[in-house]
């Protein structure tokens, strides 16, 4: 497989690979090093590529256990600093696209969910993967897919209802 | 009418039994304009995930790291570094030497001749015997 070949395969999915990552890894900077990262790891895999049943799947996957390595090492490292400012670069990048108060409070209620969840609604809502490819990528049963994902989608609306109810009475 | 269904569908959303295809419907009628009022809560939610399918990676994918290649130039550096230091280090040695041949020589040098001074000397010695000897014999 040469450099071309491996591109036109690999290159389709590279903006999921990339918003997966932003998605547990918040800043934006940290998600295009990851992104990268994976890129690499797969050009080296580039001979096994062909073997797997879907690289889109093999390829979120990776993507899935590095970022998981890069927030277990950045919480043994305990950088809770650093950690705000994150925080503080997605409010501001959600200030510069422009999106309207009540959609940037649907993002705040998402990094409340755990992160299987997250990754999950990332999938199903934001990618559209069907349950069967989301249980391959996450490596847990169809199932157990669905529960979470009723179980974040219910949360998710019942914070939205509760803001809801809030800005009317305030009003 | 519509919204009925639309209703139907968001208790099958929460219960992530819906299709794709449903899923799909659900995302067109709440970015949509028309919204029932009772299902406005829903509007943001829907709206946030059609903005987030629209971010995108805006670096280019690189293959070959130039850390890789600063690794493999910094370790050839570092070999050329020793290997002229080792051959430095012999060629002193090999200064040193010379120079130590050198003042070994001389030194042998100075002890040849005198050594030869200390034969004639000898070489005299014996003339001296000899002539001695001739003279006794003549005596007696």
């Amino acid at each position: 497989m040469n450099q071309a070949e491996f591109l036109s395969v690999v290159m389709p999915f590279k903006d999921k690979v990339f918003r997966m990552a932003k998605r547990l890894l918040v800043s934006i900077e940290e998600a295009e090093d990851a992104t990268q990262e994976l890129y690499l790891k797969l050009w080296k895999n580039r001979k096994k590529i062909n073997s797997y049943k879907s690289i889109e799947a093999f390829a979120m996957t990776m993507t899935k256990n590095y970022c998981f390595d890069r927030l277990k090492s950045k919480q043994a490292s305990n950088l809770s600093l650093v950690h705000n400012n994150y925080r503080e670069k997605g409010l501001s990048l959600d200030s510069k696209t422009e999106i309207s108060d009540s959609v940037s409070i649907v993002h705040e209620l998402i990094t409340k969910l755990p992160e299987q969840q997250q990754l999950i609604i990332q999938m199903r809502d934001i990618e559209q993967y069907e349950y069967e490819e989301i249980s391959e990528i996450l490596e847990i049963k169809p199932t157990a897919v669905r529960v979470a994902l009723s179980r974040a989608r219910k949360t998710v609306r019942e914070q939205l209802i509760k803001q809801h109810n809030y800005g009317i009475k305030e009003n | 009418m519509e919204s009925k269904r639309i209703e139907q569908l968001l208790n099958k959303y929460l219960n992530a039994e819906t299709t794709i295809q449903e899923e799909t419907i659900l995302s067109k009628y709440f970015t949509g304009l028309e919204i029932a009022p009772h299902l406005e809560e829903y509007r943001a939610l829907f709206l946030y995930y059609a903005q987030s399918k629209t971010e995108y990676s805006t670096q280019s994918i690189q293959l070959k790291t130039k850390k890789q290649h600063w690794k493999w130039i910094s370790a050839v550096a570092s070999f050329v570094l020793l290997i002229s230091v080792y051959a430095g280090y012999l060629y002193d040695q090999n200064k040193q030497a010379e120079y130590a041949f050198e003042h070994t020589q001389d030194a042998f040098q100075l002890l040849s001749k005198n050594l030869n001074r200390g034969t004639n000397a000898v070489m005299y010695l014996e003339n001296y015997k000899t002539a001695t000897g001739k003279v006794f014999k003549e005596l007696n």
